[in-house]
């Protein structure tokens, strides 16, 4: 990393208040607010449809929102035009001009800032060595590689400096070992620059490995902000519960001051991991790698119905029955297991008290 | 099943075509460019240099005469800015239809399309009603009080010039179209975001991008502008002729034959010239920058 590009400007805080965004009828986005810091990374993590774009699309300004406002370092830009908020962005693909050598490709936002040639030639190259492609400035797009082209595209967001990088699902279109290898890629250029990005994915694996804070919505509203350890452990609502890793819903009753499993135990459940207004049913959301093997009639033990076992490397996926009908997965430590299970066996499993969350009953919100 | 008709399939399936098919599926069109293209243009060139006698004489006369010179420029002139006005005109049209959807887009294309499949001769001599003394132009500027006797606006050169550029917008349109549409918003929308304002957006980045649909528009308006007849003819000033009214003259009034085929020769020869030239220097692949 050259000194020129280090540090300069750091990041720029972003704030989204009461944004709502309607297409005819459609209300794409509803009333979201975000306040994001300068130098954070946010990832939106969503379902396709569910505002997540059109939220980033909002602070690039390529959408107006039909109300709401956004501030770029407290500084209101609902009004602004694109060129004008000098803000970094990549694509998910098509964004580097065919016309134009990588070169001018990274030197394009200096030109439009009418710095001049030489100067412009020598802050790309500085730039394209920071994605570890010096000397590829005379080819054209079209002769590098996907992964190469995203790179080159990154470079050209940050060279002229902006102080918010915004990128559009920007690995989507690479293989899953390139795309890893851009997440750490992504992440140094944004620890190096100390840029602020917000960074739009479907990806929840990417959104949780990359993100300082992650936002998932749904449906057009902001489900939950969050680190990825909160969202993962601490699900606010049954949608993340269920969006973010895989889990497991068990329906109970309310039964004394604990709850029934149909047709199992009664379970308690404390304070911190109760969600909301329970009324006299509710859901029990407990992740599969919380559930272990016990014997019949320890504390907590619930029959499970084998059906399947899946070899999954490290971890072993126990697919079974809980005699209320409810289908469970666990996963074990495949070392442990493998001899021990077979498809129709009947075992037990309990989880630790503090691994399950209970969430109102009623559809995912 | 047997090797030769797994080949077959395969054949099929790749869409490729073997040597005896390709051959086939030309030969009609071959065919007919020989007899009515190659045939009677060799024949031409041949009568521009062996009659009376074999002799280069007819094309010393093209060039030691001023006068057909000065009618090769004009043509060249004329032409070019034909061109060019198409080029401004249908830069706009392109560029909306490529960016339209739906019943918009439909009747957009329909409005370049319905003239183009209308008769030159109709729509030309609709010109000539509307530019004439008592023609629509006149009569409207005098109703405003702009002008106090008509305007000499037929047999001129402006004539022309707006005859073939109606004529031939559809040429410059259509290849327009195709590249402007294969060209995705997300160019447009990174410049922007780079800091291109909506004027540099489009100078900087759609025009270069659609610069080989661009120049293929424009060769194939200029080119065949140079060859136009009918327009020139009707709307055109007999002192300031084009090349092809010369030939005209020359074949049926004149009846030099050998001097008119000494004329189509050398303009056929600055058409391929021409051509030549921008393949060479403006190659389409080079303008894309996807050559190695």
């Amino acid at each position: 990393m050259s000194d020129g590009t280090v540090g300069a400007g750091g990041g720029a805080a972003v704030a989204v208040e009461g944004v709502s965004k309607h297409f005819g009828e459609v209300v794409a986005v509803d009333e979201v607010s975000l306040a994001i810091g300068a130098g954070e990374f946010v990832a939106l993590l969503g379902p396709s449809g569910s505002g997540k774009t059109t939220i980033l699309m909002s602070i690039a300004g390529f959408e107006a929102p039909t109300s709401g406002r956004v501030l770029i370092d407290g500084r209101d830009v609902t009004d602004t035009p694109v060129y004008r908020r000098n803000l970094g962005m990549v694509f998910q693909k098509y964004t580097l001009f065919p016309h134009l050598t990588v070169r001018d490709n990274v030197g394009f936002p200096l030109k439009m800032r009418g710095v001049d040639k030489a100067e412009r030639r020598r802050r790309a190259e500085e730039a394209l060595e920071t994605v570890r492609l010096g000397g590829y400035g005379d080819r054209m797009p079209s002769q590098l590689s996907g992964g190469q082209q995203q790179r080159v595209a990154l470079a050209r967001a940050v060279v002229y400096r902006p102080r918010v990088l915004l990128m559009d699902e920007p690995l989507g279109a690479l293989d899953r070992n390139l795309r890893e290898e851009m997440q750490l890629e992504i992440k140094h250029l944004q620890a190096a620059l100390g840029i602020t990005v917000v960074f739009v994915t479907h990806d929840q694996e990417e959104a949780l490995t990359m993100a300082d804070r992650v936002a998932v919505m749904a449906q057009g509203r902001l489900q939950q902000i969050g680190s990825p350890e909160d969202l993962y452990e601490r699900p606010a609502n049954r949608f993340v519960a269920g969006f973010v890793g895989e889990m497991n819903f068990i329906p109970v009753a309310r039964e004394g001051a604990g709850f029934r499993l149909a047709g199992g135990p009664v379970v308690t459940v404390p304070e911190a991991g109760v969600v909301g207004e329970i009324g006299a049913a509710g859901v029990l959301a407990v992740r599969p790698e919380s559930l272990e093997l016990t014997e019949a009639g320890a504390a907590g033990a619930v029959a499970l119905a084998v059906r399947d076992v899946v070899y999954a490397g490290p971890s072993l996926l126990v697919i079974g029955q809980l005699p209320g009908g409810t289908e469970v997965r666990a996963r074990m430590p495949s070392r442990l297991q493998r001899q021990r299970l077979q498809p129709g066996d009947a075992v037990h499993v309990r989880w630790p008290e503090t691994a399950a969350r209970l969430y109102p009953d009623g559809a995912a919100a | 099943m047997t090797a030769a008709t797994r080949i077959r399939r395969r054949r099929a399936v790749d869409g490729r075509l073997g040597g005896t098919a390709s051959a086939l599926l030309l030969a009609p069109f071959l065919v007919l460019m020989l007899v009515a293209f190659v045939y009677p243009l060799v024949d031409l060139l041949l009568i521009s240099v062996l009659e009376p006698a074999p002799t280069l004489e007819n094309y010393r006369r093209v060039f030691a005469e001023p006068v057909y010179g000065r009618v090769f420029l004009r043509t060249v002139w004329i032409s070019l800015l034909t061109a060019v006005c198409a080029l401004i005109l249908a830069f706009p049209v392109a560029y909306l239809m490529s960016r339209s959807r739906g019943l918009f887009a439909g009747m957009l294309a329909a409005c370049v399309l319905l003239p183009f499949w209308s008769s030159v001769l109709v729509r030309t001599a609709a010109w000539s009603v509307m530019l004439g003394r008592e023609g629509m132009v006149n009569t409207t500027l005098k109703g405003l009080g702009l002008i106090e006797a008509p305007l000499q606006l037929l047999y001129t050169q402006g004539a022309v010039i707006i005859g073939m550029t109606h004529v031939l917008m559809p040429f410059m349109v259509l290849p327009l179209y195709g590249t402007l549409r294969a060209i995705p918003d997300d160019y447009a929308r990174a410049a922007a975001l780079l800091g291109a304002s909506r004027f540099r957006v489009f100078a900087e980045v759609i025009v270069p991008i659609a610069m080989p649909g661009i120049i293929s528009g424009f060769l194939i308006v200029f080119l065949t502008a140079l060859g136009f007849f009918i327009t020139p003819t009707l709307l055109g000033s007999p002192q300031e002729q084009m090349i092809v009214t010369l030939i005209s003259q020359q074949v049926r009034e004149v009846l030099d034959w050998p001097f008119a085929a000494a004329v189509v020769s050398l303009l056929t020869a600055l058409v391929l010239a021409i051509a030549f030239l921008f393949n060479r220097f403006l190659a389409f692949d080079k303008v894309l920058g996807g050559g190695r």
